[in-house]
């Protein structure tokens, strides 16, 4: 189940981003990367423009140019997972799973879904509609859906915000073993997850928005939460989401 | 569909008629109407069973009129909202005249199209064509006009190509939109067959209703309008239900509570 496809890890780079909303901008001429083969998280307080900068990656909104390592254009190599679930109500959850591959006219391949499927705790339930899911269900069904994508770019948006925290920790573990070697973006509210997930985490903060220096914690993804160095790292993440917090208001 | 009061829909339905049946019957006691104003229910009865070949011959006939434009006009105003969907230029163009066209009544249409069509069949099926075709479209194009936009940022993220996203997502996404259009073309499609028979034909229900008019037989007349009326309740609640199955991941109300509100 883990990446058997050789995906060759791209990095990404983004010059000159700027968005605004009724006039004020809510980033200008900002620039960083997505290292190749990484997980790099975003915090910061809400409103600053996380959410909208990994639009603008994804190519759905706002302006700046998103520059792949190898200079080939990113549609069509990134997976996207969004704050809701998006799940089409009117299909089956593996249909769901399987929607990227009829879009493009492939064959879908439900013995993966069902595996990725039973990965997220949702054995068995492939042949209901979304409706018939639990909040958390829909949102592990949508991160399924993300991972059936099999792209070397995964942009996540709050991915595991639904879930209760025992099931967070198990799905950050097998998202950690599942997203190893992809470029990954990841936006989140939880300084801990970062902490657990990220190569490198960044906080946002200001109008218009920056990015701070990203904290590299040591060691390889999913860390351990109880670990004094992460606990140490997270007291400092905290430390900056409070002054971004009122740099930004 | 059972009500939360306990009584089934079916029973209350049934109650409700008997009601309006008992008033009429109770309008004609104590007006003292003649019988060729308002027959009373009994009589309508009689002429039901009197008549009931020639009711049944008819009523074939305008059931299929219905049931041709029914088909006729959900077909091509399916098509056209799709086509005015995926090419704005066709919308651009063809918007204004589907709006204008809505402006001239159909009943004012009804003497052109027997005069183009004739006598037969063809005029009525384009009467009701025409008027089930406005309400298809229009709720077709704007069901489709308001996706849900993370709908399709992530068919975007998918790649697909802008058909197949009309095909994966926009269209059935829009299918509650259409059936709200659906329903309110069964409910009127009825009257584009009838006013076309009434303007110029040799059968259906329409025809009978003013045939026996002129004749003076009230009771048959009336006996004609119970089953136009009978056949249009049908419909519409095969249709209704025929949606609703179709469509079960739609979270809705009932047929009866849509019809009271």
């Amino acid at each position: 189940m883990t990446a058997d496809t050789a995906i060759r890890p791209i990095s990404i780079s983004v010059h000159a981003a700027r968005l605004s909303y009724a006039g004020a901008a809510l980033f200008d001429a900002l620039d960083f990367a997505l290292p190749a083969g990484q997980t790099t998280c975003l915090l910061g307080p809400s409103g600053v423009g996380k959410t909208s900068l990994l639009r603008l990656v994804a190519g759905l909104e706002g302006a700046g140019a998103v520059v792949c390592s190898d200079d080939r254009p990113l549609r069509g190599r990134y997976a996207w997972m969004a704050q809701q679930d998006l799940l089409l109500p009117w299909l089956t959850v593996a249909d769901n799973l399987t929607l990227g591959a009829r879009l493009r006219g492939e064959t879908p391949d439900p013995a993966r879904a069902d595996a990725l499927l039973q990965l997220v705790g949702l054995a068995g339930r492939g042949d209901d509609r979304p409706a018939a899911l639990s909040g958390g269900m829909r949102q592990r069904a949508a991160l399924a859906r993300t991972l059936m994508e099999d792209r070397p770019v995964v942009l996540m948006d709050e991915p595991f915000s639904a879930l209760d925290a025992i099931t967070r920790y198990q799905l950050q573990d097998a998202a950690a073993e599942l997203l190893a070697g992809r470029t990954v973006m990841l936006v989140t509210h939880d300084p801990l997850e970062a902490l657990r997930l990220g190569h490198r985490v960044h906080v946002m903060a200001g109008r218009p928005a920056r990015l701070d220096d990203a904290l590299e914690p040591a060691g390889e993804p999913p860390r351990d939460p109880r670990d004094p160095a992460i606990l140490a790292l997270q007291a400092e993440l905290l430390t900056r989401l409070v002054s971004a917090k009122k740099a930004t208001a | 569909m059972s009500s939360r009061a306990g009584i089934p829909a079916a029973l209350r339905g049934l109650i409700v008629a008997a009601g309006l049946v008992a008033a009429w019957q109770i309008v004609v006691w104590l007006t003292g109407v003649p019988h060729y104003i308002l027959p009373v229910p009994g009589k309508v009865l009689g002429a039901l069973v009197e008549h009931a070949a020639l009711l049944a011959e008819n009523t074939g006939t305008t059931a299929a009129e219905i049931l041709l434009g029914l088909a006729l006009g959900t077909l091509l105003g399916s098509a056209s909202a799709v086509v005015m969907d995926y090419a704005r230029i066709v919308r651009r163009w063809l918007m204004p005249v589907l709006v204008v066209s809505q402006a001239v009544p159909v009943f004012a249409l009804a003497p052109v199209l027997v005069l183009w069509l004739g006598f037969g069949m063809a005029s009525k099926v384009a009467m009701a064509t025409l008027i089930i075709y406005f309400p298809v479209t229009a709720a077709f194009l704007d069901g489709l006009r308001r996706t849900e936009p993370g709908w399709t940022d992530l068919a975007h993220s998918m790649d697909a190509s802008r058909w197949s996203v009309l095909r994966h997502i926009r269209m059935p996404a829009a299918l509650p939109s259409f059936a709200s259009g659906l329903r309110v073309a069964t409910a009127v499609a009825p009257i584009g067959a009838v006013v076309g028979e009434w303007v110029g034909s040799s059968s259906g229900l329409g025809y009978l209703m003013l045939n026996a008019n002129s004749r003076g037989q009230t009771d048959l007349m009336f006996a004609a309008l119970a089953v136009l009326a009978a056949f249009a309740v049908a419909l519409y609640f095969f249709v209704d239900r025929l949606l609703i199955r179709a469509l079960p991941w739609v979270v809705e109300s009932g047929a009866e509570d849509r019809i009271n509100a």
